[in-house]
């Protein structure tokens, strides 16, 4: 029975990897914000079986939190198997361009905060020898665009973390997985024009899980993204920096 | 605003989308445009649409909240789909006490049309098995509703066209059932009188009854068809009988030509001979049963880009094959013919609902390529001696009928309007009140 922390539980990728891990019986802790609405994914997820599901409520942006809450999944899990991250914001990035305090707010979220919480887990989970780490990452931070590069820039750096970790950890027992959705259809994507690239949450959180179980390093999701950022990656700067994207 | 159809694909409307995603803080005050909750957009005409206006689309709205395993109750959001809980609740040993024939609809969408099923004449309505549900409403209510509270509201909402308040969570009641696999019997009948005789004999011992009719079959075989009448199994089918899962799809519209009047008549002479006996003995998954039409995704592809119109009528039983035969003869003489056209007896359980289309008597279903205008034309002759026949048409799949009609079949609308929320409307209620 495996034990696993979500953090970011109420975000719709989360909760789609939630409802797969319940019907494989694991034992589950959620962790985000939002109290009331941890209840309702919790409730979900008891009603469709789950054995044993715990709610935590922290500000997740305040590293000072992730201590206590790592402490009271272990304690609950009796172990931990597994982590997925999920929480993070699409920032406006119009304001972020205009307020820098806007944009460190962005960055602390996406990134920063992060970071912190993985020092703390990957410590842990190096002492135990064993655990798995999937971050939700973007294909955002492959290439910066104007549209949309303090998002770009955060998940960049995290990805880039997330490389360094995995190095770091190969031989500890540790696995680190980075997740690279592109398009996915969710709350946080409710004001765009989907289109022909646009996957379900359900999508992608079968990826994930697929992912974790084979210990793969960095999946695209769907696949077809590696190969759109390949080329994307590809175009010469001099070029790109003139291109609208 | 995007471009919106319904399921039948006529007509085509502009509305905005709001997709409220958590039960406890959603809030649909102040919109400046008026609303409709939306499910799945299942209904075949405009009554899940709202032009000009504001659908809220009910997707996110997808968590269960509680599930008795032992007493077979179940609460969920009004976005969860049909589909979902029988995945949940099948492998327990429970069943839906009444579902339509397709599972691709939510909760909400099932309780706004209060859908009727195969054993209509046993278990009444969708709604009669729901036992209590919370109303929110654009003059910021929350209302909790069942039959002893709120219980006006509670009627109004069951087959309200989703026009009373947006229904976040609900309550249902489930059937307890053996097996996930079906017994069932088809019989081939000669006309009109051996259907009712069929009817009459198979409604007392079989749970579920229905017949498909070939509705272009003239004279002495007017109303010639296949009976179809099924129970739960206490049978558990051996290993080898795997489900089969959507598998087949309508990648893009068929070609208009391909369904006419000559494609429909040869389809349905084939499928009226396709048991030779007259008679057949069957074994399987309740999908095939219940769902036939759910293994091809977006069958409604089928009938090309001008989309389709259903029919669906009731009338009394007490002058029923008389009228029955009468709608048959005009179908046939106009020579439209329907693919699918289905027709059931109504029990006499009342449903709760205020607007409900079921009511005791024979309900007829047809569904035509759309003809255009001799085709509206058709609709109206039919619409007249319905009326006559005090009987009525099903919103749910209406995209046609005029106000005078609806107005004719449901003269308890303006009681309903009451009850309706100011900030609420549809495509629909527009054109059959004028409000």
């Amino acid at each position: 029975m495996k034990k696993i922390l979500i953090i970011g539980a109420t975000s719709a990728i989360a909760r789609e990897v939630a409802k797969i891990y319940v019907l494989q019986g694991a034992r589950l802790c959620l962790a985000g914000r939002d109290e009331k609405k941890l209840h309702i994914v919790a409730d979900d997820l008891t009603a469709r079986g789950a054995q044993a599901v715990q709610v935590l409520t922290v500000e997740l942006t305040d590293p000072a939190t992730h201590g206590d809450m790592i402490k009271q999944a272990e304690d609950f899990l009796q172990g931990l198997d597994c982590v997925l991250i999920a929480y993070g914001s699409l920032p406006d990035q119009h304001a972020c361009e205009a307020d820098a305090g806007q944009t460190l707010k962005e960055l602390n979220t996406n990134f920063i905060s992060v970071v912190a919480l993985l020092t703390r887990l990957a410590n842990d989970m190096e002492q135990r020898g064993h655990g798995v780490l999937a971050v939700i990452s973007s294909v955002a931070g492959d290439r910066g665009r104007q549209s949309n590069y303090i998002y770009g820039a955060a998940k960049g750096g995290l990805s880039i973390f997330l490389q360094g970790l995995r190095n770091r950890l190969a031989s500890k027992g540790v696995h680190v997985l980075t997740v690279k959705p592109g398009f996915v259809d969710t709350p946080m994507t409710v004001d765009f024009n989907k289109g022909l690239l646009w996957v379900s949450a359900e999508t992608v959180a079968q990826g994930i899980v697929k992912a974790m179980d084979k210990k793969r390093d960095v999946v695209y999701l769907p696949w077809f993204w590696r190969g759109i950022m390949l080329i994307i990656k590809s175009i010469p700067e001099r070029m790109f920096k003139k291109m609208k994207l | 605003m995007n471009v919106f159809q319904s399921w039948g694909r006529i007509p085509a409307v502009r509305q905005n989308k709001l997709f409220p995603e958590w039960r406890n803080t959603l809030s649909i005050e102040d919109r400046g445009s008026l609303l409709l909750p939306y499910g799945r957009g299942r209904s075949y005409g405009d009554s899940c649409l709202n032009d000009r206006q504001t659908i809220c689309v009910t997707s996110r709205l997808n968590h269960f909240i509680h599930f008795d395993r032992e007493q077979g109750i179940l609460r969920c959001e009004s976005g969860v789909g049909l589909d979902e809980i029988l995945q949940l609740v099948v492998p327990h040993g429970w069943f839906l006490a009444v579902t339509p024939g397709t599972q691709y609809v939510t909760v909400g969408g099932a309780i706004a049309n209060d859908v009727h099923g195969k054993n209509h004449h046993l278990a009444g309505t969708f709604g009669c098995h729901l036992t209590a549900f919370e109303l929110v409403r654009t003059t910021g209510e929350r209302l909790y509703c069942s039959a002893t509270e709120n219980a006006a509201m509670f009627k109004a909402t069951i087959g309200g066209l989703g026009l009373t308040g947006l229904i976040t969570w609900a309550e249902i009641r489930l059937k307890k059932m053996a097996t996930p696999f079906m017994d069932s019997e088809t019989i081939r009948f000669e006309n009109l009188a051996e259907f009712f005789v069929l009817s009459e004999e198979s409604d007392r011992d079989w749970e579920y009854t229905v017949a498909w009719i070939d509705c272009l079959a003239q004279g002495e075989s007017l109303g010639r068809g296949l009976f179809i009448r099924g129970r739960h199994s206490e049978q558990l089918m051996s290993a080898s009988g795997k489900i089969a899962k959507r598998r087949l799809s309508m990648p893009v519209n068929a070609p208009g030509f391909l369904l006419n009047q000559y494609t429909i008549r040869l389809f349905n002479k084939i499928y009226y001979r396709k048991n030779r006996k007259g008679e057949s003995v069957a074994h399987g998954h309740y999908e095939s049963f219940f769902y036939p039409l759910d293994s091809i995704g977006n069958w409604n592809r089928m009938y090309g880009r001008r989309g389709f119109y259903q029919y669906q009528c009731l009338v009394p039983l007490s002058d029923g094959q008389a009228i029955i035969t009468r709608l048959l003869e005009m179908i046939a003489a106009s020579g439209m013919g329907s693919f699918l056209s289905v027709l059931k007896k109504f029990g006499d359980i009342e449903s709760p609902g205020m607007l409900s289309f079921p009511r005791p008597g024979i309900t007829l279903a047809l569904d035509f390529p759309n003809y255009g205008t001799k085709l509206l034309t058709l609709f109206e002759k039919l619409d007249e001696q319905v009326m006559q026949a005090k009987g009525a048409v099903y919103p749910a799949k209406d995209a046609r009928m005029s106000a005078k009609a609806f107005q004719h079949y449901f003269p308890q609308w303006r009681d309903f309007s009451r009850y309706r929320d100011p900030g609420m409307s549809s495509s629909f209620w527009r054109r059959v009140t004028g409000e």
